[in-house]
């Protein structure tokens, strides 16, 4: 099982490792290629989609090892380490949005399931909450999070973008929660009505577990959805301390520094990852006792 | 709830009175429409009488669409009839479900992926707010009757169709329910497994005295089980034939017995409409003997 559990990981690694050799191998290659004929294509004069010079591509190396210099003049913390705690910030944040995110959807699902008619109410409006862009509502939540009184926490700029990460997550949660909880076969909810199970019985012991297929990819979604609300939650609100505004500072830079910004997007794409990972190991925690094809 | 609670006796009820017996199922006079004044109107059950004693193993058969699992599904309470009554043991059918009087199975057994077999077996009593112990203690009993009690702690999905389906019966008898309703349970097994399945069944009826009530479309499966078989015609459900079957006990040799063979050829008459209540009313162009025949055996059964 252990030994299993390592030959997998271990192969995942060494996939991972093929994958940035390749990216490295073809974005080398790329620049090799236009440096070679002046940002054209070979024998014609049409230019390449992407210029070739090291201000728009730097080096792939370079990149890698921009992450082990100082982030900045006059600071000796190492970039990987400055992006980790930046990393983290924001994965507070997407972690928070996405556990409310979970419940909010959760019962969104069970109150839609509960009647019909607050599904076919709702589920128009959960669909629509969607096509509301994320920086017109971000703003709208901060000012909300500044004027709000909760009493026993004083409010933090960081819950406000914990809740707009919750916005983008609770929609696939909502979705894959209701066809889940409505998935079971008639004759099943037929054998729990004659066992004489009421509405909640048959949610604990049917619906629910029976809606654990479903809500695992909707997880992974929101999880993405959680890390991509934060980092743009943070960008809108203006709140410091997470990769949102570590992408805008190293943006504006861009000119004197353009590594830097590639190293953060690539910290960015890691806290994404990290974040399905984790919603993994709850897939296998949950999935373990079901036949193969369910998985 | 108690797994010992055994049916009240019937007859309190003025509408079991009709019955000749103390009855454990009496259905009377009951019609069912779904989308009643609707283009898709169907009427799928039309004036049904039934008694059926306590103890008894009654097999339900009929051609698709008769309205046999429908009729089925009014007496678990699981359709609520658009007419007449169905009384269980004095109560209604809705008591009746509520108090757990009923044990069903299906044509798909229907297990629980995320529970093991023994946990499947104690879904009902889990339901029915029995403790652990007496819980494990159940399923372990219920594991030997239907012979796989070494699969106790085995996922539904590494057992065969057979097995899976002999755990949905044992689930189904969790609760001792005096009453089990069963839906061509053995429909998707392999012909062998099936007649093992049916011996087992009037073993565990004849062990425990539970009342059966059991849906099929095969005709030699109705005769094997069943003390009668009641025969369906379609557009509306409608009984047309009741078939006592005089058996004995049930034993490997009962399918070579020519009894055996008469009571299937008696089935298969009726579902073809040449005796029985159908026939009376239909049979004008038919020969004169079968149709004297025919009534006599329609007589025999008022």
């Amino acid at each position: 099982m252990l030994a299993a559990w390592a030959g997998r990981t271990a192969r995942k690694a060494l996939v991972l490792v093929g994958v940035v050799v390749a990216v490295g191998l073809v974005w080398t290659g790329y620049k090799a290629l236009g440096q070679a004929t002046d940002g054209h294509w070979p024998g014609t004069s049409i230019d390449l989609p992407v210029p070739t010079d090291d201000r728009t591509l730097p080096p792939f190396w370079d990149i890698l090892r921009r992450f082990f210099e100082p982030q900045r003049r006059g600071d000796d913390t190492q970039l990987w380490r400055f992006i980790l705690d930046a990393a983290a910030f924001t994965f507070r944040e997407a972690a928070v949005g996405f556990v409310i995110g979970l419940a909010v959807g959760l019962g969104l699902a069970l109150a839609m399931l509960r009647s019909g008619w607050l599904e076919r109410g709702l589920l128009p409006y959960v669909v629509v909450s969607q096509t509301i862009p994320l920086i017109a509502l971000a703003p709208l939540v901060v000012a909300w999070g500044n004027q709000l009184d909760v009493g026993f926490i004083t409010w933090q700029p960081w819950m406000s973008v914990a809740i707009i990460a919750t916005y983008l997550t609770f929609f696939p949660v909502t979705i894959g929660a209701l066809r889940g909880l409505k998935s079971p076969a008639p004759e099943a909810l037929e054998l729990m009505r004659s066992c004489a199970a009421g509405w909640w019985a048959t949610v604990r012991k049917l619906r629910l577990p029976a809606s654990v297929p479903y809500l695992i990819p909707a997880m992974k979604v929101a999880a993405t959805a959680s890390v991509v609300g934060a980092i743009v939650g943070e960008i809108s609100a203006g709140v410091r301390g997470g990769l949102g505004r570590l992408i805008i500072d190293y943006a504006q830079q861009y000119l004197s520094d353009p590594t830097r910004l590639y190293a953060v997007v690539i910290g960015a794409g890691l806290l994404g990852i990290a974040a399905v990972a984790l919603v993994d190991l709850l897939d296998r925690a949950l999935m373990r006792n079901r036949p193969r094809e369910a998985r | 709830m108690t797994a010992t609670s055994r049916p009240a006796p019937a007859g309190t009820d003025p509408a079991t009175t009709q019955a000749t017996t103390a009855a454990a199922i009496t259905v009377t006079r009951v019609d069912q429409v779904f989308n009643a004044g609707r283009s898709n109107q169907v009427e799928a059950l039309r004036g049904i009488d039934l008694a059926i004693a306590p103890g008894e193993l009654v097999s339900l058969i009929g051609p698709s669409g008769c309205g046999k699992s429908t009729l089925l599904r009014v007496v678990a309470d699981l359709v609520e009839p658009t007419g007449g009554t169905v009384t269980v043991n004095g109560k209604s059918a809705r008591q009746a479900r509520i108090d757990q009087d009923y044990g069903m199975a299906f044509q798909q057994a229907g297990l629980f992926d995320w529970r093991s077999v023994a946990q499947n077996i104690e879904l009902p009593l889990e339901l029915a707010g029995w403790d652990r112990t007496r819980r494990r203690a159940r399923s372990r009993q219920l594991l030997e009757l239907v012979r796989l009690g070494e699969f106790a702690d085995h996922r539904p999905w590494e057992l065969s169709g057979g097995m899976q389906q002999r755990v949905a019966i044992a689930r189904a008898l969790a609760v001792e329910p005096p009453i089990l309703l069963m839906d061509e349970p053995f429909g998707a097994l392999d012909e062998m497994t099936r007649e093992h399945m049916q011996a087992e069944l009037v073993r565990i009826s004849a062990e425990t005295g539970t009342t059966v009530v059991f849906v099929t479309h095969s005709i030699p499966e109705a005769v094997f089980l069943s003390r009668r078989v009641v025969v369906m015609s379609a557009r509306p459900g409608a009984i047309t034939h009741i078939a006592a079957i005089g058996l004995g006990a049930r034993t490997e040799d009962t399918r070579e017995d020519p009894a055996f063979f008469a009571a299937v050829t008696e089935v298969r008459e009726a579902l073809r409409g040449r005796i029985g209540a159908k026939a009376t009313a239909t049979a004008t162009a038919k020969a004169a003997d079968a149709d004297a025949d025919a009534t006599a055996i329609a007589g025999e059964e008022r």
